[in-house]
């Protein structure tokens, strides 16, 4: 029987439409279902990693580290794991996460910058942590030339690396063309993943595909919550592994249990393919974009779709929140 | 013994960084920028240094320190590591140092904002490119009111991130953070830096935010920020704001501070390198101010 490991990242990706509240109780209780469910790998951090907290992508209600500790106190089976992003968070918050109870760490970079994490990588191993490289906004390079930064990442010491639609841009085929390139290129070296987000619904298609297409890794969220549209639901994923016959190790009814009983009541926001989130995968935009764009379309009087159309067009890439101020500033004099 | 009109100056290291703050102190009226060293005999910088009439080598800083009339500045544009090593041997000659590297042996120093505390120190350093962008507007905004928090996003183009930033990304990050406080004046400083790979490449793009109290003055702030720009605009031709300040009421997720953000943008002068790489270029610019400054008081001090 085929398999696949599902990586929950509802208490990571989830915090962009939590805004980063999570509480220390919210993390235990879906840690607690979610390991019980059987997901083997639970995700905890800043939505934008390690080291997130900040006026640009938002503070945290609660210190991320005391979030992975009382994660890791919860699990009794699952993984704790991690995200970094270079320039953002350092090594020494690696170490400092690792020290919390973090067994894996994912290091992502843009998906042509894959080299700023050769030395992340490089201490992770150093720490014993399992690691995963994450090529973000894949949709914005050739499978090939994502091939070969893939490369950089499994050369460092990434033991899968992933194909991240962090956008929810990629259209089926070519969400399985990046997974085939990164599976012929990387063969026996690492493995190969694929996180998917539902900006314009392809989140759980694109994730089979993937699953196809060699990638034996998936990301999904618990109720899709995550940044944008949200993530492919770690339920829906669930169910449809089990109807195709892949095995995840994970039990359907308890999953939609936790997602119906534990997740669903301290959602602030359900993500949902609305207005300014479809504009995302539209417009090949950084999802994470979504709320900030929504704050300053208020605070300047302009529309989020305007914001998001143009942060597409400008090319902005993963962590440039503070752009679409200026973006935002922009528009509002060029209409008075 | 007559009296010098420019103060005899070397600079180590041949790559992009070393090449480009070559050709800005030939502009120099108080320098005379002489000797120029490299370690690759290949080397494009090394080249177009001949051409332009400065004797250059691939000797490195032994063949530096073996001419018979000794620089008294130095600019290193080496790596963090290489500094370490000619540290020791450019003091014992009585030479002082401008380090563009991190290696940070010395002080940190941002021309407008303290260079005046440190002109006896045996070696200066210059933070990184995005501390020598944003420190600046930190210390704008702590010269009228304290700033509990300071975080700068420093955005710049893939093309001008070289091999020695992408392998030690961290060092930026933790560099900058640190020169926002002992610099810049902030109770606590943060410093993310983006490479974004877009071609064509943007222009170097720096945010700074500031947490301020909730009875700070806005307009007094928002005019140290514009006076302080222009005060860097006088070295750094290229820096600019893209907006006014913008000013935010103070909110509880902010313990309970305001915040003013400053949108800035960095225009090389394309002297060697090409404009977009305002991120390299106000580190050269920079390093000749603090050079120059330096210079003059050499040159005032003769008897």
């Amino acid at each position: 029987m085929s398999v696949v490991r599902i990586t929950d990242t509802t208490l990571r990706d989830g915090s962009h439409a939590m805004r980063h509240q999570f509480s220390e109780e919210q993390v235990r209780l879906t840690v607690a279902a979610l390991d019980a469910a059987g997901v083997p790998v639970v995700e905890v951090a800043h939505g934008d990693g390690l080291a997130g907290a900040s006026f640009n992508y938002g503070f945290s209600l609660v210190d991320e580290l005391r979030l992975i500790e009382a994660a890791a106190e919860t699990a009794r089976t699952a993984k704790i794991a991690c995200l970094l992003l270079p320039g953002v968070g350092t090594a020494r918050d690696m170490r400092a996460a690792a020290a919390a109870g973090a067994e894996v760490i994912r290091i992502a970079t843009h998906c042509t910058e894959a080299d700023i994490a050769i030395q992340h990588f490089g201490v992770a191993r150093e720490l014993g942590l399992e690691t995963v490289g994450f090529l973000m906004l894949s949709h914005m390079v050739d499978p090939n030339t994502l091939a070969s930064q893939a490369r950089i990442m499994a050369a460092a010491g990434a033991e899968c690396v992933y194909v991240v639609d962090s956008a929810g841009a990629l259209l089926p085929p070519e969400a399985e063309e990046r997974v085939h390139a990164l599976v012929q290129e990387l063969a026996e070296d690492a493995e190969v993943g694929y996180h998917g987000h539902q900006n314009l619904s392809l989140g759980v298609a694109n994730s089979l595909l993937a699953h196809k297409a060699g990638a034996r890794q998936i990301d999904g969220s618990t109720r899709g919550l995550g940044a944008g549209a949200g993530n492919a639901p770690t339920e829906i994923l669930a169910a449809v592994f089990d109807r195709v016959g892949i095995e995840t190790g994970i039990n359907v009814a308890a999953i939609l249990a936790a997602a119906e009983e534990i997740v669903a009541p301290y959602v602030t926001r359900q993500p949902f393919p609305d207005r300014s989130s479809i504009t995302l995968g539209y417009a090949g935009a950084y999802s994470s974009f979504l709320l900030h764009a929504e704050r300053v379309a208020e605070r300047y009087g302009v529309s989020a779709y305007d914001i998001l159309m143009e942060a597409g067009r400008r090319r902005y890439v993963g962590g440039q929140e503070d752009m679409l101020i200026d973006i935002a500033v922009a528009l509002a004099q060029s209409r008075s | 013994m007559s009296r010098q009109s420019r103060v005899l100056a070397g600079i180590i290291g041949s790559g992009n960084i070393g090449t480009d703050l070559l050709m800005k102190l030939l502009r120099s009226d108080r320098i005379e920028l002489r000797y120029f060293v490299g370690i690759d005999p290949a080397s494009e910088g090394l080249r177009r240094a001949t051409e332009l009439g400065v004797e250059a080598s691939a000797g490195g800083v032994e063949w530096l320190l073996a001419r018979d009339e000794l620089p008294e500045l130095v600019f290193d544009a080496t790596s963090a590591h290489a500094h370490i090593a000619h540290a020791n041997l450019l003091s014992a000659k009585q030479i002082q140092v401008v380090d563009l590297t991190p290696a940070a042996l010395g002080p940190f120093v941002v021309p407008v904002v303290n260079l005046n505390s440190h002109m006896q120190a045996a070696s200066l350093n210059m933070v990184t490119c995005g501390g020598q962008a944003t420190i600046p507007i930190v210390a704008a905004v702590t010269r009228v009111c304290s700033v509990p928090y300071a975080e700068i996003i420093a955005s710049i183009a893939s093309r001008s991130a070289g091999p020695g930033t992408r392998a030690n990304i961290d060092e930026f990050t933790e560099t900058t953070a640190r020169g926002l406080e002992r610099v810049g004046g902030a109770a606590r400083g943060k410093a993310i830096i983006i490479l974004n790979p877009a071609d064509p490449p943007l222009i170097m793009r720096d945010t700074v935010f500031c947490a301020i109290p909730n009875n700070a003055d806005w307009e007094s702030i928002a005019d140290s920020i514009q006076a302080m720009v222009a005060a860097v605009a006088a070295y750094v031709p290229g820096y600019r704001l893209t907006a006014e300040p913008q000013f935010d009421p103070p909110r509880p997720e902010w313990s309970d501070n305001g915040r003013v953000a400053v949108f800035l943008e960095i225009e090389g002068r394309g002297d060697f390198l090409p404009p977009y790489a305002g991120n390299l270029d106000i580190m050269t610019a920079a390093a000749a101010r603090v050079g120059e400054q330096l210079a003059n008081t050499r040159l005032a001090m003769q008897p």
